[in-house]
């Protein structure tokens, strides 16, 4: 029991760890897409590549002041970070990052909970980051703030249906919701990847996922051109850095479900281990991410609403029911 | 010409491109036709190809926009009218300026002064020449102005400095003595024209 507290105590300073350097990280690679796409050379200047920008923007995040605005809630403005930073976390720990392996002869799982609901408990707690938003947006007396937290309501609300619904197919297919049994099902190499069953709740739930993690194409929460930057408009410094890091990290939980569910997840590909693997298909839905915000514009708060009730959920909907026929016979 | 073509106010060359919006749906049906055709066509992943292909060619094909500017620097025009340079003549490496005081005259801003004397070979010679750049709107009329092609505009468009006074002096708008070889006969504004050279008269002696 000791070792077992110990362990996972490890588990969840590693990933911590590891993921808040990797969302600094993302802002870089992030900077140097765009900036590709856009036939600049993007951060340039400090350290090789411009690498060490990362540590220069942690620096000035870190060391700005504190600043509370006038007329804002303080409990209230105080917290909302830390909601969208630790939502993101503990939606981590339900997710399998690589098959086990050995170390020392002792056997790691790289999950911190093994609960045979993890793609509920992924969903729901990703689910419950929209407070963060919500509550900021709402805790500061400025109208680009509140309408950023009123679009996270009706945005992140929405595609909840549609990731549910979308999600639903596969695993009426695995009939698990463990994220370990998920990637189990498809073993047997690329052509049981459940991609080529469900294409359509792939798409679905990627572009539900782009939604929730509010990235380009649904970029509503901090538009610039509409809202200033919508929820985060009066926030600075670190608390600005959480709400930035929660996104980051909920942009890695995301890819990571994409690919343990429709990718065929830590599985080994071919000559590839399975845990290169997974980290390669990570990483080329982390590039579409940034390839889709340089390429797309942004769609229109009434065209996000239109899609999701009028396309998206009926067809995950239509989805489902020939999921279940298909099964039935 | 018709007084119907005096009040065509469409000028130009009238060779516009019409963008193809194609037809707008009118019915329900023909709107679900038209979001079924735009889903199936890949239309957003033609979108996602081009920004990969210019992504290739920045990288590999140096087709990088950006000007790395302290590093590198766009080549500016000829005639354009940055900070002051006095020319000196090749030959003896004295100051071209011959004392004559037009350029202080002319100057809108009235921010050239000069002071000159008599030297002992009964030359007028300057002793003093500053241009405050403080008032300078460089309108280019000193350079325009002076009969010796001596005060010109040169390229030295940086003027960044913690004192405005740092480019008043005259030894900074001088060409160095030893410097002389690489002065370029200024082509800019002010400068003589190309074929000046077939233009000019003699002056007869027995003036």
């Amino acid at each position: 029991m000791d070792s077992y507290i110990i362990e996972t105590i490890v588990k969840v300073v590693v990933i911590l760890t590891i993921f808040s350097a990797l969302a600094g990280f993302t802002t870089y690679i992030e900077r140097k897409v765009l900036a590709f796409m856009q036939r600049r050379p993007g951060p340039l200047h400090v350290g090789p590549f411009g690498l060490l920008q990362i540590l220069c923007d942690g620096a000035k995040l870190f060391t700005k002041e504190d600043f509370i605005p006038q007329h804002a809630i303080r409990p209230i403005f105080m917290i909302a970070p830390v909601i969208t930073a630790a939502t993101a976390f503990i939606a981590m720990t339900a997710v399998p990052f690589f098959p086990e392996f050995t170390v020392f002869g002792y056997t790691v799982k790289p999950i911190v909970a093994d609960i045979n609901v993890g793609l509920l408990f992924i969903l729901g707690a990703m689910a419950t980051g929209l407070y963060g938003p919500l509550l900021g947006g709402m805790a500061q007396a400025n109208k680009w703030g509140l309408l950023g937290g009123a679009r996270t309501a009706i945005q992140l609300l929405s595609y909840e249906v549609v990731t549910g619904l979308s999600i639903l197919a596969p695993l009426m297919l695995v009939g698990s919701l463990s994220l370990i049994d998920i990637n189990n099902y498809q073993a047997g190499g690329l052509f049981d990847w459940l991609i080529w069953t469900q294409p359509v709740a792939f798409f679905l739930f990627l572009i539900a996922g782009y939604a929730e993690t509010n990235r380009t194409p649904f970029d509503l929460l901090e538009h610039e051109a509409e809202v200033v930057a919508g929820y985060a408009t009066e926030y600075s410094g670190m608390r600005w850095g959480m709400f930035f890091i929660g996104e980051y990290a909920n942009l890695f939980t995301i890819s990571f479900v994409v690919v343990l569910v429709f990718l065929g997840g830590y599985n080994d590909l071919w000559f590839i281990p399975g845990g290169l693997a997974i980290v390669l298909k990570v990483m080329f839905l982390i590039f579409l991410f940034l390839w889709t915000r340089a390429s797309w514009p942004h769609v229109r708060p009434d065209q996000l609403m239109w899609l999701c009730w009028k396309i998206l959920m009926p067809l995950a909907l239509v989805n489902v029911v020939i999921t279940g026929l298909v099964i039935m016979v | 010409m018709s007084f119907d073509k005096l009040k065509e106010r469409n000028l130009g060359s009238g060779e516009y491109i019409q963008v193809d919006t194609g037809e707008y749906p009118e019915t329900g049906w023909a709107e679900f036709k038209q979001v079924i055709k735009r889903t199936l066509s890949v239309e957003l992943f033609k979108g996602l190809g081009i920004t990969f292909k210019i992504m290739k060619e920045a990288l590999w094909k140096d087709q990088m926009h950006t000007v790395k500017y302290p590093i590198e620097k766009l080549p500016i025009s000829p005639r354009y009218r940055a900070v002051h340079k006095l020319l000196g003549l090749l030959e003896s490496g004295t100051n071209r300026c011959i004392g004559c005081g037009l350029c202080e005259k002319i100057c809108i801003a009235k921010c050239i002064k000069m002071d000159t004397k008599i030297d002992e070979e009964s030359r007028k010679e300057v002793t003093e020449y500053t241009i405050n750049f403080g008032r300078c709107i460089f309108c280019g009329y000193c350079a325009e102005v002076c009969p010796e092609l001596a005060i010109v505009h040169g390229g030295r468009y940086e003027n960044a400095s913690e004192q405005r006074e740092h480019f008043v002096l005259k030894e900074d708008l001088l060409t160095p003595f030893d410097q002389l070889q690489f002065q370029h006969e200024y082509d800019g504004f002010g400068a003589v024209s190309p074929d000046a050279d077939d233009k000019i008269k003699k002056t007869p002696l027995a003036y």
